[in-house]
């Protein structure tokens, strides 16, 4: 039995933070019902990667709010919203997106919930909290990312910035959210009270940067410094972390003992016997590593570093690691039954529960696929 | 009322992966309670990173193990054991990050503590799964990054591979099993049962890129193509990405390509008015938007955007970012004292509860500060 079977979510949410926390707690057992305005629904659905839709969603928004229901309600119609009202007394969470305001003029802020729901949990997620100069700003991923000094982490000093290229403050976001929600919901076993749960992009993003960010308060406030290495790893790790090209491909070398490292690949390292160096030469060091590491096939140092039992990898693209072995005995991807019969292959929950991987062939639903049933069987 | 008060967490793990879950876990609320190694402890201790030493030890575990307790025991000696275990009958949770098979040979693995304690929730994060062809290998982030094909989604197409600069399936990993402890002790909190939970840094890459994965699957297996220039997401067309400006930089997200040329005053991109062509030939409006915004500042561009609902923002460093107004009205860091009275700077839980911020002022532990304590609370029993 999976852990959260039994409880009941409503997604009054858009895009991908709130609607990622969604997905998790389904995955975990929930039954989450989206609530979406009739039939355009969520403005997730539109917004695609590629140009892929499939039935008229986006391929993102089905990957994103699979294992879930949808209710189609005009919140600005009161026969809807006391739909609505009637649903959230039976309801142990709700999770929102709304801009700071949206949901008090509807009469759905969480004052105004607690009284037809005193113990349930009520989670909003915002661009930048509720207070300050960014409160009304758009809470979109890249902007996050630029605005909190992430982007100079990686790739090298000579890029410029370089952003995550993946919604990573949405995805951190998301589990943050999660995490506030369970938490809350084991407080209420306790005491039968509700939670508001509150998270945002920004403070998500922040989170992500903790480690660095307690070394850039204590250090005097040095900024982060990339190397001028191509394959830089980390700005505050040394020598040698970090991927190299060889004569083939690619190879990736973490932190070590950098000596034992130099006559292993045969490179003169000696001159670099203080710790210190390390980092603050990393840049000499990494490219004496680098002339090196070209000259050999990667297979050829994987064996030789293997065996020195050096923390080394191959570097792999989809095309490589999705059809290799050590992905396929995860069990990783899943079959989503679509409305026409046909499968859509996803991924599953990452999270294993007295060794059973959470699977669930339950497509993103059509905008109010599930509103006919769903009154009946709450009799709304 | 903290939500996880009268929590208690025994903590076996290391380095980043599993303190950062037990991190959130204390800062809810939790007692979690670190066993330790005597005379070295957890390795992260003296895993240096930029030589920021504080107190004598490592920027970065202060940082992961602020909000905890020391419990130095030395795991193979016998009096010492007959403590971790009144400690874990005691538990609420159980975790470690060891590779598979070590827990089994300590003898403090799932079935183990389960029969001294049935509804323990026992969580467990392993580099690659117990039963994968890699379960041996260390499970370290940048080969993690590598190996599951994240390193080609940041930088631009002739970049070869790039890392995201932070240990980030870490502490991904610590967050997914963070969410899966919880899950189980909402279950537990209902019915009284305990449980087990495990969570790989693979499985957690992969999910951290399953928009990436499920397009690849139903795109025909074509690879992510980054854009020449400016890349930050290799789906997304034009214009997402970071531009340079006279004088700094400029991040824009969405906009129709021909609204931004009218309101940048840039005729070459009314050229582009099919909505097609901005991921089409998004190489190309990249190329002309970044010649263009080089030509005025990012206050400039940013007054021409804001006004007009074009998501944009400029790029701030940190020490920028830390003197806005934006940033100041998060209360995102606070101050934590250590027992022997020294003070550190960090950041605190991003969740808030009830409109209150998760904070405490308690830092990292000294190497088995809390021994005489717990030991006491222990004999008392």
């Amino acid at each position: 039995m999976k852990p959260l079977e039994g409880l009941l979510v409503l997604e009054f949410a858009q895009f991908m933070a709130a609607p990622s926390a969604g997905l998790k707690l389904a995955d975990l057992g929930a039954r989450v019902i989206k609530i979406e305005r009739p039939v355009k629904g969520e403005a997730g659905r539109q917004i695609a990667i590629k140009n892929l839709f499939i039935d008229g969603d986006s391929l993102v928004f089905h990957t994103i709010n699979r294992n879930k229901e949808s209710y189609a309600a005009d919140l600005k119609n009161p026969e809807d919203l006391e739909r609505i009202k009637k649903l959230i007394q039976k309801a142990d969470i709700i999770t929102h997106n709304f801009r700071p305001g949206v949901m008090e003029k509807i009469g759905l802020a969480y004052e105004q919930v607690k009284k037809l729901n005193p113990k349930v949990i009520y989670a909003i997620v915002t661009g930048y909290g509720n207070k300050g100069p960014w409160a009304n700003k758009p809470g979109q991923d890249l902007l996050i990312q630029s605005l909190s000094g992430l982007t100079w982490l990686s790739g090298t000093k000579q890029k410029g910035p370089v952003p995550f290229g993946l919604a990573v403050a949405d995805m951190v976001c998301g589990a943050h959210l999660c995490q506030g929600i369970l938490a809350a919901l084991i407080r209420r076993a306790k005491t039968q009270t509700g939670a508001l749960v509150e998270v945002s992009l920004m403070e998500s993003i922040l989170d992500v940067q903790f480690e660095v960010l307690t070394s850039y308060l204590n250090d005097g406030g040095k900024l982060p410094d990339r190397s001028l290495v191509k394959g830089n790893g980390h700005a505050y790790l040394s020598a040698p972390y970090g991927i190299y090209q060889t004569a083939d491909s690619y190879i990736t070398l973490a932190m070590g003992n950098l000596i034992h490292l130099g006559e292993v690949l045969d490179v003169d390292l000696s001159a670099y016997s203080n710790k210190a160096d390390w980092f603050s030469k990393r840049d000499e060091i990494n490219t004496l590593i680098a002339q090196q590491l070209i000259k050999k096939e990667t297979d050829t140092w994987i064996f030789i570093l293997e065996e020195q039992k050096i923390w080394c990898s191959r570097v792999y693209n989809y095309q490589e690691i999705l059809n290799h072995e050590a992905y396929k005995i995860l069990d990783m991807q899943q079959q989503l039954n679509l409305p026409d019969g046909t499968q859509l292959t996803s991924t599953r929950s990452p999270i294993q529960i007295n060794r059973q991987k959470l699977f669930s062939a339950k497509a993103a639903p059509k905008a109010g696929a599930h509103t006919v049933a769903i009154n009946q069987e709450f009799n709304l | 009322m903290m939500p996880l008060k009268d929590y208690l967490v025994v903590d076996f793990s290391q380095f980043l992966s599993g303190p950062s879950a037990s991190l959130r876990l204390a800062d809810l609320g939790a007692r979690v309670i670190k066993i330790e190694r005597p005379e070295t402890g957890d390795i992260c201790r003296h895993l240096y990173t930029s030589n920021v030493i504080l107190n004598g030890e490592s920027s970065v575990f202060h940082a992961i193990n602020r909000n905890k307790e020391s419990f130095a025991v030395d795991i193979k000696d016998e009096k010492d054991r007959e403590w971790i275990w009144k400690l874990i009958r005691k538990a609420d949770v159980v975790m470690h990050n060891f590779r598979p098979g070590v827990m089994e040979r300590l003898g403090f693995d799932y079935e183990s503590v389960k029969a001294q304690n049935p509804q323990v929730i026992y969580g467990e994060i392993s580099g690659y799964g117990t039963d994968g062809i890699w379960r041996g290998n260390p499970g370290q982030d940048l080969l993690l990054q590598s190996l599951s094909g994240l390193t080609w989604l940041s930088g631009d197409a002739d970049d070869g591979p790039v890392p995201m600069g932070l240990s980030i399936i870490d502490m991904l990993a610590g967050a997914n099993l963070a969410n899966g402890l919880l899950a189980c002790l909402v279950k537990k909190a209902i019915s009284g049962v305990g449980a087990l939970v495990q969570v790989s840094m693979l499985e957690t890459a992969f999910d951290f890129q399953f928009e990436a994965i499920t397009t690849f699957n139903r795109d025909g297996g074509e690879l992510p193509q980054r854009t020449a220039s400016n890349n930050a997401h290799a789906y997304l067309g034009a214009p997402y990405g970071i531009y340079q400006t006279q004088n700094g930089w400029l991040a824009l997200a969405m906009g129709q390509i021909p609204v931004l040329g009218n309101l940048l005053g840039c005729d070459a991109l009314l050229a582009y008015q099919e909505t097609a062509e901005a991921f089409d030939k998004r190489d190309e409006i990249k190329a002309v938007l970044a010649a263009h915004l080089k030509t005025n500042t990012t206050e400039k561009w940013l007054s021409l955007l804001e006004p007009a609902d074009i998501w944009c923002a400029d790029v701030l460093t940190w020490d920028r970012l830390m003197a806005h107004d934006g940033f100041k009205a998060l209360e995102m860091l606070q101050e934590v004292t250590m027992l022997d009275g020294f003070s550190y700077k960090t950041t605190r839980c991003p969740i808030r509860i009830d409109g209150e911020l998760l904070t405490s002022s308690k830092a990292s532990p000294a190497l088995g500060q809390d021994n005489v304590k717990i030991i006491k609370e222990l004999s008392d029993e």
